[in-house]
C-alpha cells in the first residue's frame, strides 16, 4: 500500500513539465495555484486511470491464470486484448466511432469473443501451457494483422489508432475515467467474489462440486469478469501485454496460491507496475514519453522469458 | 506408397498421391499466374499473354508483360513458395501445427528492422537489408535463448512467443516515432504487399531460394522426417539432430527473411499452406515440396484477389492472406481442439 502511494505521488508529480513536490501538493490541494489546471487535468485523471487499468489487468490475469490453470496466461498474451483492439479498430474505422464511451461496448464485444474462445481451447484437460500460449499468440497475430489491415485502408484512422495499439496512459481525461469506472469495479467486485469458490474449483470439478461450489457458475463469473476487466481497461488505453502475467506471479511468491490473498494483493501491485512504467516511460522518453505498453514489454517480456526457460512450463 | 524398381537394384519409393498434389498446386499457381499476367489496366487473353511470354507480342506488351506484370508474379510465387517451405521446416521441427514464423517471433524481427529504417529515413533498398537483419538477428537471439543442452521444440515455441510480444511492443512504438506519411507507408509495409515489385526484390529471393531448396530438400527432407519420430529415437537411427536442426532453423530464418523482404512479412502463408498441404497428400511426414507448390499457389491467388476483389482500389496481399489465414486458423483451433490435440 505504501508503495503504492509512493508511484501514486510519483505519477502525478513527475512529467514533461517539471514541478517541485511542493507545488505538486498546492496544485492538488488549491484551486488557485497555477499547477491546479495540470494536475487535475492531465495528472490526476491519467494517475486514476492508471490505477484502474492496472489493477483490472493483474486481476484478470490472476484470475485467468486460476481458471485455465495455467501458470502463462495473460490477457495480453491469449489475445483478450487484441480481441478487443480489433473491434474498437472496427468500430473506428467503418462505424465512425471516435469516442472512448463508444469504444468501450466494442472493446468488450471483441474481448467477450476472444475470452470464450480461450476459454473454449484452454480450460480442457488436454490444454497444456505451451499449447494455450501458442493458440493466444496465433490469434495475437490474426487480430493484429486484421488491425494493421484496417489502419491501412483508413489513414485517419491510423493517425487516431497508432498511438492507443501500442498502450499508452496519455489519452487519459476525466470523462475516460468515468467511463470505464462503473465496468472496471463491477468486474473486480465478480472477481473477488469468485476468489473462494475458484480455490475450490482448483481441486477439481468433483472436489469443487463437494465443496458446495457450482464449477459452471464460477466459469460464467470469471469469463464475464475477464471480459469486463480486459474490455473497458483495453478500451482506455489500448492492448498493454504482460501486467497480467506478471504481477500474479510476483504476488504469488509472497502470499503462496490462495486467491482470497493473491487478488488483493494483485489489485494493489499491479497499478504500482502499472504507472510505475508510465513514470519510466516519462523519464526516459524526455521530453516526449514512452508509451507505457512498451515499457511493460520491454520489462515483462524478460520475466516471461525467465519464467519459461527456467523449464517449469516448458514441458508438454 | 509406391516402389520403382530397376534392374540395377535401384529404387525409388514416391507417394502418387502427393506427386499428383503438387503438381495439381503447381499448374493451379501456374495457370492463376497466367490470369494475373493477363489482368490490369491493359487487360489480355491467356493466349496472348503466353504469345508474349514466348517472345511474340507488340512492344507494348512487351513491356507489360516482362517488366511490369511478370516481376510482380515471380515475386508472388517465390514469396510464397519460401513461405511455406520455412513454415513447414517449423512445423515440422517444433511438432506443432501452429509453430508458423508469425507466431514465433521470426517475422516481427524482420518488421522492427524494416520499421527502423523507415523511423530513420531510408531507402527501400536499405529497407530490404535491414529487414533480412532483422530477421537474422532475431533468430539468433531467439536460438541462444532456447539453448539448452540444444534447442527444444516447446522452448523455442515459448522463447519465440515472449520475444515476438516484446518486439510487437516495439514496433508499435517504433510506429508512432515516425510522421504519419511514414507510419502510412510502414504499415503498408508491415502488412505485406506486391505492388511495384521488380526484378530488384525478386532477385536475391530467387538467389536464396535457390541456393536454401535445394539443401532443404535433397540435403535435409529425409532426415527431417526421421526427426519427428522424436529426438532419442532418430538420433539412435544416425541422425545428427542437433546439427540438423540448427542448419533448417538458419535456413527457414533466412528463407523468411528474405521472402519478408521481397514482399513484406505475408502473414499466414507460412501457417497455412504446409496444412492445405498436408491434408490434400494425406501424406505423414513434412510435405516439403507440395507445400512449397500450395504455398506459391495460395499466394498467387490471394494477390489477383486483393487486384480484383475491390474495382476502385487495390488491397495489400496481406490483407487477403491475413483474412483467409484467421479464418483458417480460427476453424484449425476449433477441429484440433475437438480433436483432442489441443
Amino acid at each position: 500500500m505504501a508503495l503504492l502511494g509512493v508511484v501514486l505521488l510519483l505519477s502525478i508529480a513527475v512529467g514533461a513539465k517539471a514541478m517541485p513536490l511542493s507545488d505538486v501538493w498546492s496544485g492538488l490541494l488549491h484551486r488557485d495555484a497555477t499547477e491546479y489546471a495540470v494536475v487535475h487535468r492531465m495528472r490526476l485523471p491519467r494517475t486514476v486511470l492508471g490505477l484502474l487499468a492496472g489493477a483490472a489487468l493483474g486481476v484478470a490475469g490472476a484470475v485467468m491464470q486460476a481458471l485455465t490453470r495455467n501458470p502463462l496466461a495473460d490477457p495480453g498474451l491469449l489475445g483478450i486484448n487484441a480481441g478487443a483492439s480489433a473491434a474498437v479498430a472496427t468500430a473506428a474505422a467503418f462505424l465512425g466511432v471516435t469516442a472512448i464511451g463508444g469504444y468501450v461496448w466494442f472493446a468488450l464485444l471483441g474481448a467477450a469473443v476472444v475470452t470464450a474462445l480461450v476459454y473454449a481451447v484452454g480450460g480442457g484437460r488436454g490444454a497444456t501451457p505451451a499449447r494455450l500460449a501458442l493458440a493466444g499468440a496465433a490469434l495475437n497475430a490474426t487480430l493484429y494483422s486484421y488491425v494493421s489491415a484496417v489502419m491501412l485502408l483508413d489513414t485517419a484512422s491510423l493517425e487516431r489508432l497508432r498511438f492507443w495499439t501500442v498502450g499508452s496512459l496519455a489519452s487519459a481525461d476525466s470523462a475516460t475515467v468515468t467511463r470505464v469506472l462503473p465496468f472496471i469495479l463491477v468486474g473486480l467486485l465478480v472477481a473477488l467474489g469468485a476468489a473462494r469458490p475458484l480455490n475450490a474449483l482448483a481441486l477439481g470439478d468433483d472436489a469443487a462440486r463437494a465443496l458446495g461450489a457450482r464449477p459452471a457458475l464460477i466459469r460464467a463469473a470469471v469469463i464475464v469478469a475477464v471480459t469486463l476487466l480486459c474490455g473497458a481497461a483495453t478500451a482506455a488505453c489500448g492492448p498493454i501485454v504482460f501486467v497480467g502475467l506478471l504481477v500474479p506471479h510476483l504476488v504469488r511468491a509472497l502470499t503462496g496460491p490462495d486467491l482470497r490473498w493473491l487478488l488483493p494483493y494483485c489489485a494493489v501491485l499491479a497499478p504500482v507496475l502499472l504507472l510505475g512504467a508510465d513514470v519510466l516511460g516519462r523519464v526516459l522518453g524526455r521530453p516526449g514519453e514512452l508509451q507505457v505498453g512498451m515499457v511493460t514489454a520491454v520489462l515483462g517480456g524478460p520475466l516471461f522469458l525467465w519464467l519459461v526457460t527456467r523449464g517449469r512450463v516448458a514441458h508438454p | 506408397m509406391s516402389v520403382i524398381r530397376t534392374p540395377g537394384g535401384l529404387s525409388l519409393r514416391f507417394r502418387p498421391r502427393a506427386l499428383a498434389v503438387g503438381a495439381g498446386a503447381a499448374l493451379l499457381a501456374a495457370g492463376l499466374g497466367l490470369v494475373v499476367l493477363g489482368s490490369g489496366d491493359y487487360p489480355m487473353g491467356p493466349a496472348d499473354v503466353l504469345r508474349t511470354l514466348t517472345g511474340g507480342g507488340t512492344a507494348a506488351e512487351q513491356f507489360i508483360v516482362h517488366e511490369l506484370r511478370l516481376p510482380r508474379l515471380v515475386t508472388a510465387l517465390l514469396v510464397g513458395a519460401a513461405l511455406a517451405l520455412a513454415g513447414t521446416v517449423f512445423q515440422s521441427l517444433v511438432r506443432n501445427p501452429l509453430g508458423s514464423p508469425d507466431v514465433l517471433g521470426f517475422t516481427q524481427g524482420a518488421s522492427t528492422g524494416a520499421l527502423v529504417v523507415v523511423v530513420l529515413g531510408g531507402g527501400s533498398l536499405a529497407l530490404a537489408g535491414a529487414a533480412v537483419a532483422g530477421g537474422l538477428g532475431t533468430g539468433l537471439v531467439i536460438y541462444a535463448l532456447a539453448w539448452r543442452r540444444g534447442v527444444h521444440g516447446y522452448r523455442l515455441i515459448l522463447v519465440g512467443i515472449g520475444v515476438a510480444a516484446i518486439l510487437t511492443g516495439v514496433n508499435g512504438y517504433l510506429l508512432t516515432r515516425a510522421p504519419l506519411m511514414d507510419a502510412a507507408r510502414a504499415v503498408l509495409w508491415l502488412t505485406g504487399s506486391l505492388d511495384g515489385r521488380g526484378w530488384a526484390n525478386a532477385g536475391p529471393l530467387l538467389v536464396v531460394m535457390a541456393v536454401l531448396a535445394p539443401l532443404v530438400l535433397v540435403g535435409c527432407a529425409p532426415a527431417l522426417r526421421m526427426m519427428e519420430l522424436g529426438d532419442d529415437t532418430s538420433s539412435a537411427l544416425g541422425v545428427p539432430v542437433r546439427r540438423l536442426r540448427l542448419v533448417l532453423l538458419a535456413a527457414a530464418v533466412l528463407l523468411v527473411s528474405f521472402a519478408a523482404a521481397a514482399a513484406g512479412p505475408v502473414s499466414f502463408v507460412a501457417l497455412v499452406a504446409p496444412h492445405v498441404a498436408k491434408r490434400l497428400t494425406r501424406a505423414p511426414g513434412p510435405n516439403l515440396l507440395p507445400s512449397m507448390a500450395v504455398g506459391a499457389a495460395l499466394l498467387v491467388g490471394a494477390d489477383l484477389l486483393a487486384q480484383r476483389a475491390f474495382t476502385e482500389h487495390q488491397l495489400p496481399v496481406g490483407v487477403v492472406t491475413g483474412v483467409i489465414g484467421g479464418g483458417y486458423l480460427v476453424w484449425l483451433l476449433a477441429m484440433e481442439r475437438r480433436a483432442g490435440r489441443l
